[in-house]
């Protein structure tokens, strides 16, 4: 509580974390102009301690990739993507992966608006439920997903083995990150701020376009890029559903699963690379959209 | 500054501070060296496939009855044969390996970590036999009786994805070689297997996956080994399998590291005795030492004789090895397999 009494304090909201979602669309209000130079020993060690650990967990791994997709040379890194097989897996992960976070971006956000403003029975137990997909084993998830839409259905619906069913597993992976980043930062929006705009004669319109959503969208971009990436990786939930049937449903995952079966490290290494330079793209493209939309609302 | 602020930093460098020093000593206690085993005990460490961990764990049992085998404690781990294969290679110990593949011990041998003469044995360093068969769903509705069957309009296929799981291979030989078997050319047999993949109607990336897509109902025949029929039949599953009259040999491998310790190979040695095969035998699986007692198999079509030998029963020497026949069907680029599911996956 001390410290939502500090946010209304000014100098407290200086660049002191600046790794939070909402902080970008403050720092609009705020000057950044402190030298990136002038470090005290105790942030020197705090900046120390997280790039080591960075560095462990992610720098490392990921150079590892790069390393082993450049060591069959060039040829074999261009025979693995020049594979008709392989360009089929990664346009249709690809491109499920960016239908599945443009439907996240509406609904989750409608739920987080849902779970925040909206005050209804049974509204914990949703809010429960909500992280189910996150917690659930993925090969749990993927036998729950087939016999939900796959031929002995409730639902009376057989999309097992179409791409339907690699669209459904990823939404079904992919749910919470939108709504779970978008939340707390419609809790911190001050209703006084939307009363200001409306009794200033602004509609409601205006008021989600001019006053909310520049204020969301750094949350809601940052949880697309979130479920972007995890569903491009997702493997466990759609295995069962997919079929795994090249040309037709065969996703990146089990193509890369496929090459290391064989022991062709390095293709896998090239799958896995263009994964990563797709999702770089996504991750700075949806940055950028996300600065502009909270500068210009 | 204020006050508050210099507050803030403050705790945020006593948190670094935990945090680091949290590091060091986790970095420390890390390498603490395992308990010993006790005096007389000799741990051996079994990687192998996850199919026959029960009929491993029985033969280890009546091994600890032998002189060799007293005293001897396990450390095992199982797995996709393919994974348990290569985690040896990267360093997971191993003293004995059980996998489902030729291939899965030949990468241990270039790795240096089994003799090239792990062959040389009475059994060519098989230590269980299956066969490829046809499962169909309980009381066989669609009348399928061989091979030839399964391209008839109406059929959907399920098999595991040969790409992804390396033990799914065996099916899709079968499904070739067997048009071959029944006095085919290999023209006749690249024509039936493009049939047979234009009735596959899901690859799932294991046999038990494939076998989970089956109960689920997604297709009406799954082709899988006999062993894991009868295996999920004893385990109450209720279907029912063919055994065609020219199908494929499975031959699973087993063999013993370079520097295991000696009653790796002692062993090694009881699972190819009568008293060993007996073990797979309850689980299913046929025996490769002749004259092993065939009892009671519950969960085979005829459990009082569980093993009939088909008439055309080929081995994957008859399709030239396993090296010819992963650069004939299964290369990327050049191999049969790849070359027909792009023009049947192209058509669906």
């Amino acid at each position: 509580m001390t410290q939502r009494a500090g946010v209304v304090e000014p100098p407290l909201l200086e660049p002191d974390d600046t790794a939070g979602a909402a902080t970008s669309s403050g720092g609009r209000r705020l000057p950044r102009g402190r030298s990136a130079t002038s470090l005290t020993p105790t942030s020197g060690l705090g900046l120390g301690v997280a790039l080591l650990w960075f560095s462990l967990l992610v720098l490392i791994p990921l150079t590892a990739v790069l390393v082993q997709a450049s060591e069959g040379g060039w040829s074999a890194y261009w025979d693995a993507l020049r594979s008709p097989q392989t360009l089929a897996a990664l346009r249709l992960t690809v491109g499920q992966a960016i239908l599945v976070t443009a439907v996240n971006v509406f609904m989750g956000t409608a739920i987080a608006w849902v779970l925040v403003r909206d005050h209804f029975p049974g509204k914990q137990v949703l809010e429960v439920v909500i992280d189910i997909p996150l917690a659930l084993p993925t090969i749990v998830a993927g036998l729950v997903l087939l016999s939900l839409y796959g031929p002995s259905s409730p639902l009376g619906v057989n999309w097992a083995n179409t791409s339907v069913a690699v669209f459904l597993a990823f939404l079904f992976v992919t749910l919470p990150f939108i709504v779970r980043t978008v939340q707390p930062v419609l809790l911190e929006i001050e209703p006084e701020v939307e009363e200001a705009a409306a009794s200033l004669g602004a509609t409601q319109f205006t008021i989600f376009r001019r006053v909310i959503l520049p204020s969301l969208t750094p949350a809601i971009a940052s949880g697309a890029a979130l479920s972007f990436c995890r569903a491009i990786s997702e493997y466990g939930s759609l295995v069962l559903l997919s079929g795994n049937l090249p040309y037709s449903t065969e996703v990146a995952s089990v193509r890369i699963l496929s090459y290391i079966e064989g022991d062709k490290l390095t293709e896998a290494a090239a799958v896995a690379s263009i994964l990563l330079i797709v999702a770089l793209v996504v991750i700075v493209t949806l940055d950028v959209i996300s600065r502009r939309v909270a500068r210009y609302g | 500054m204020s006050i508050r602020k210099l507050l803030r930093v403050r705790s945020g460098a006593a948190l670094s501070a935990v945090v680091a020093t949290v590091l060091l000593l986790t970095g420390c206690v890390g390498g603490a060296a395992k308990a010993p085993g006790d005096a007389g005990t000799t741990t051996l460490h079994l990687v192998g496939y996850a199919v026959p961990k029960e009929a491993n764990n029985a033969i280890q049992k009546k091994f600890a009855d032998t002189p060799e085998g007293k005293g001897v404690v396990w450390e095992e781990s199982y797995g996709a044969s393919g994974d348990q294969s290569r985690a040896v290679v990267n360093g997971l110990t191993a003293d004995y390996v059980n996998f489902s593949l030729e291939g899965d011990v030949t990468r241990l041998v270039k790795a240096g970590l089994v003799d090239e003469s792990w062959k040389s044995g009475p059994t060519k360093g098989i230590v269980s036999d299956s066969a490829v068969v046809i499962v169909v769903q309980k009381g066989n509705p669609l009348g399928i009786k061989d091979w030839s069957d399964l391209v008839k309009p109406g059929v959907k296929i399920v098999t595991p994805n040969p790409a992804s799981s390396g033990s799914a291979r065996w099916n899709i030989l079968a499904a070739y070689q067997q048009v071959i078997a029944n006095g085919g050319t290999e023209a006749d047999a690249k024509e039936y297997l493009t049939k047979f993949f234009n009735h596959v109607a899901a690859l799932p990336g294991s046999g038990r996956d494939a076998t989970n897509t089956f109960l689920e109902g997604a297709a009406n025949v799954l082709i899988s080994y006999e062993n894991e029929a009868i295996l999920a039949r004893q385990s109450g599953e209720d279907f029912d399998y063919i055994l065609p009259d020219a199908t494929l040999k499975i031959e699973n491998p087993g063999a013993v590291l370079k520097n295991a310790n000696p009653k790796a190979k002692a062993y090694l040695d009881f699972v190819l005795s009568q008293s060993g095969q007996e073990e797979f035998v309850q689980k299913g699986f046929r025996p490769v030492v002749a004259d092993t007692p065939v009892g009671e198999v519950a969960g085979a079509n005829d459990p009082a004789k569980p093993f009939p030998v088909p008439p055309r029963l080929f081995t994957i020497s008859d399709l030239g090895g396993w090296d010819a026949v992963n650069t004939k069907f299964f290369d990327e680029t050049t191999g049969l397999v790849p070359e027909i599911q792009k023009a049947t996956g192209r058509s669906q």
